[in-house]
């Protein structure tokens, strides 16, 4: 009865094609070209909504590693896990296009002295070595309980990662969020948000679509037990 | 097709191919797993009718 209200896979998938369709749409055919970076700045709104969504879904994963540290709650620990493979997986997208627009705009594919990129590499390594973590030890409490602490540990990078651009002295890294708000408007605000809304609609799509087959799994193994 | 055209296609592309690639390996993991649960779940025994 408890989770009657969540919205159905099939509801969310739809949901997903539809929102990534219109902000394709949106970025392609109707926001206006910069002034500055021309054509090859139509990557920031997949680039920043994906970056945006991963710090979400590491978020979520250390609030589930929270929940499972004070409740035991084995639940809230298979969708910590499930949550952090999510981060991971837009954290690599975030290299990845990210890499792109830098090759374009700046002319290399990585640099090692923007502190925002290095940082969010350090934020996405910490969450990959999760993974060494969990599967190096046999799954129980003890295992549960290991990747709680540290899916917790990596939440302090997020604010450092997310602040380090902002604290910088000297950057090549554009700043659009700022303490005043945007610094953008019009169609290319409404793009991002839109583009923002579809990545995260997607991600927990993503997310429930994992969830789902955790918990079969765990199923499947339950019924083997029994059987055996 | 401009090399920053050629770029923007390449990074939506990457996107879209890594999000393809992940959502088939997690529909082919529920396939197997589904069947896994058909096959081990005991069958309804045939009780419950006329005894």
């Amino acid at each position: 009865m408890g989770r009657s209200y969540r919205i159905s896979l099939p509801a969310l998938a739809v949901s997903s094609l539809v929102l990534v369709t219109l902000a394709l749409a949106l970025v392609f055919f109707v926001a206006p070209t910069d002034a500055d970076q021309g054509f090859s700045q139509r990557i920031f709104y997949f680039h920043v909504s994906i970056a945006f969504t991963a710090y979400l879904a590491f978020g979520l994963g250390a609030w589930k590693a929270l929940v499972h540290l004070w409740k035991r709650d084995p639940n809230a620990d298979l969708e910590s896990y499930v949550a952090i493979h999510q981060g991971v997986i837009f954290g690599s997208l975030v290299l990845l296009t990210g890499s792109i627009w830098a090759k374009i705009s700046w002319g290399h594919w990585w640099l090692w002295s923007e502190n925002q990129l290095v940082l969010f590499l350090v934020l996405f390594l910490f969450y990959a070595a999760y993974f060494m973590l969990r599967f190096s030890v046999e799954p129980g409490p003890q295992r549960a309980n290991l990747s709680a602490v540290y899916a917790l540990f990596g939440v302090i990078l997020i604010p450092v990662s997310f602040l380090a651009i902002r604290l910088a002295q000297h950057f090549i890294h554009p700043v659009v969020f700022t303490r005043d708000g945007p610094q953008f408007g019009g169609w290319i605000l409404a793009t991002y948000l839109v583009s923002q809304v579809a990545i995260i609609v997607l991600a927990y799509t993503l997310y429930r679509l994992e969830l789902s087959g955790k918990r079969l799994d765990l199923r499947v193994r339950a019924l083997r037990r029994a059987a055996a | 097709m401009t090399t920053a055209e050629r770029y923007v296609t390449a990074a939506y592309c990457v996107v879209f191919a890594l999000v393809l690639v992940y959502v088939v390996i997690i529909a082919l993991k529920l396939q197997r797993l589904e069947r896994e649960v058909a096959a081990l779940e005991p069958k309804p025994t045939e009780t419950g009718g006329n005894g």
